[in-house]
């Protein structure tokens, strides 16, 4: 990571979104900076998936705006949409890898649609993606024969397909076991080293967080409560971030 | 009242909601359908689909629908009419009518539904956005070649219906109703024009855009897990059922002039 003079590559600017009268967002400023893991914290329903689905243009603000290089997203025509998102990968909560096609299919799809590479060269490049996230050879299988985690390393080949410079993953280890939600973030933390990526996640499992951070935002009640290191979070003295990272019943906050 | 007028309101509502997004889905539609020959794999893996594979229960319901035609006109026809016009009787309520609209129908439940339900899972599942993130349009991936493949399908599977629906009711005039095989066809082809089989073909293209159209928008418009999913596809089978009548109307109306 380069310190000295940071790049900002995503400016969300007073993001605001309502559903059906009920705020989520509520004027959230973020800056990431490039080639940074940032990790987005917070409560399950916070509004953190919402926040993530922004930056690459699948909702749209009711205020505010998201810029990616400096180009605000909104203003867009969808063909430069279409653009810019072809250098974002994202990995789904649930994998969202399509159930009708193969592994190989779902990684190579992108290769597929926006190439003219052949059936080889694609083939190729799905079996290295696919070293990558420790599923070699897996190319023939369907997405329903797959566990959780394996689903999770498929949809991570998939992300990574077309060799993107951002990658938003939301909620990376949700549901998986912790051996393989530790590799899960030990694969995303060695992919941000290896493939020079600026990464955004979201997530409520700290150990995660802690881990692939290099800073960390806490989004409450529609807003961001704090931004700082992962050491600067743990020492946090907000009541709010204590009873969170802790894990606390008893705090400021109420268990839903 | 209050909760009438509430009730009311919202139907409103939600009924131009749907006429808006209807609009907006046909309009992203056009867009890209010069590209509709881009990917040939994803129309013939739907006219397979769509198509092939409905072909044994149109079959199916169309010999019955044949046998029931035959069988009712020879009741009614039972004193009244000459026998010998039984075919002519038969062939055109199949042809401009009976054909069309039942194999709509049937399709309708089965292609519809299972269009909504696949859609509608995709949306659910954020498989609809993994294409939009990876800059795949969704209009173009996933709703173009379902809806030309119906606007293609549907008649071809309408002219096996009128052939089969016909040797139907032919059995029926032959086996139980003491009519020739000749004069029976003889009676088809005595006052079968091409106009009929053009109007009942040109409402099999309007039936399939319908049916593919309005599963893929309620696919796409599918929120709320499981449940949404079965309200989408049951969505789907009843909006395209009262569209195709409708529109089977509309169509007579301007097509055939008294």
């Amino acid at each position: 990571m380069n310190t000295n003079t940071p790049q900002i590559v995503i400016e969300v600017r007073d993001l605001r979104k309502s559903f059906a009268g009920h705020v989520v967002l509520d004027g959230i400023d973020i800056d990431v900076r490039r080639g940074e893991t940032l990790v987005i914290i917070g409560r399950s329903g916070c509004g953190k998936s919402v926040l993530l689905k922004h930056i690459i243009g699948l909702l749209w603000p009711d205020g505010g705006t998201v810029a990616v290089e400096g180009q605000i997203l909104a203003r867009m025509s969808s063909r430069e949409l279409y653009g810019v998102r072809l250098r974002f990968g994202m990995l789904f909560q649930n994998a969202a890898l399509f159930d009708s096609m193969t592994v190989a299919e779902n990684v190579g799809l992108a290769l597929a649609e926006h190439t003219r590479k052949s059936r080889g060269e694609i083939a190729d490049m799905v079996a290295h993606k696919l070293e990558l996230v420790g599923m070699q050879g897996t190319e023939h299988m369907m997405p329903a024969d797959l566990s959780g985690g394996m689903k999770k390393r498929v949809s991570l080949a998939r992300a990574i397909a077309f060799d993107p410079a951002y990658i938003l993953f939301d909620e990376p280890t949700t549901g998986l076991d912790p051996i393989t939600a530790g590799a899960i973030n030990d694969l995303i933390v060695e992919l941000g080293d290896r493939l020079d990526v600026t990464s955004i996640a979201v997530t409520h499992d700290m150990k995660s967080a802690y881990k692939i951070a290099d800073r960390i935002v806490m989004l409450h009640e529609g807003r961001i409560i704090q931004t700082g290191t992962p050491e600067e979070i743990q020492n946090s003295d907000d009541p709010v971030i204590h009873q969170f990272i802790n894990g606390l019943a008893e705090g400021p906050l109420r268990a839903i | 009242m209050a909760i009438f007028i509430r009730g009311l309101g919202r139907a409103a509502l939600d009924f131009f909601a749907d006429v808006g997004g209807l609009f907006l889905l046909g309009m992203r539609l056009l867009r890209v359908l010069p590209r509709v020959f881009g990917s040939p794999r994803l129309l013939t893996t739907q006219m397979l689909y769509m198509g092939v594979n409905s072909l044994p229960l149109i079959v199916l319901v169309s010999v019955f629908t044949g046998s029931v035609a035959a069988w009712q006109a020879a009741y009614q026809f039972e004193g009244f009419v000459p026998m010998r016009y039984l075919g002519t009787a038969v062939g055109k309520a199949i042809i401009i009518e009976l054909a069309p609209v039942l194999t709509a129908l049937v399709v309708a439940g089965r292609v519809g539904a299972s269009i909504a339900a696949e859609l509608g899972t995709m949306r659910v599942t954020e498989q609809i956005d993994a294409l939009e993130v990876m800059a795949i349009d969704p209009v173009r991936y996933l709703v173009l070649p379902r809806v030309i493949s119906g606007i293609i399908m549907l008649p071809i599977l309408v002219i096996f219906a009128d052939l089969v629906a016909i040797l139907g009711a032919l059995a029926v005039a032959v086996n139980m109703v003491n009519v020739s095989s000749e004069t029976f066809l003889n009676g088809v082809k005595a006052f079968f024009y091409v106009s009929d089989m053009v109007a009942g073909l040109t409402k099999a293209a309007i039936f399939g855009f319908i049916i593919s159209f309005i599963g893929c928008y309620q696919g796409f418009t599918t929120s709320g897990g499981a449940a949404g999913v079965g309200q989408s596809t049951m969505r789907a089978v009843v909006v395209s059922a009262v569209l195709i009548l409708i529109s089977d109307f509309i169509v007579a109306t301007l097509m055939f002039r008294l």
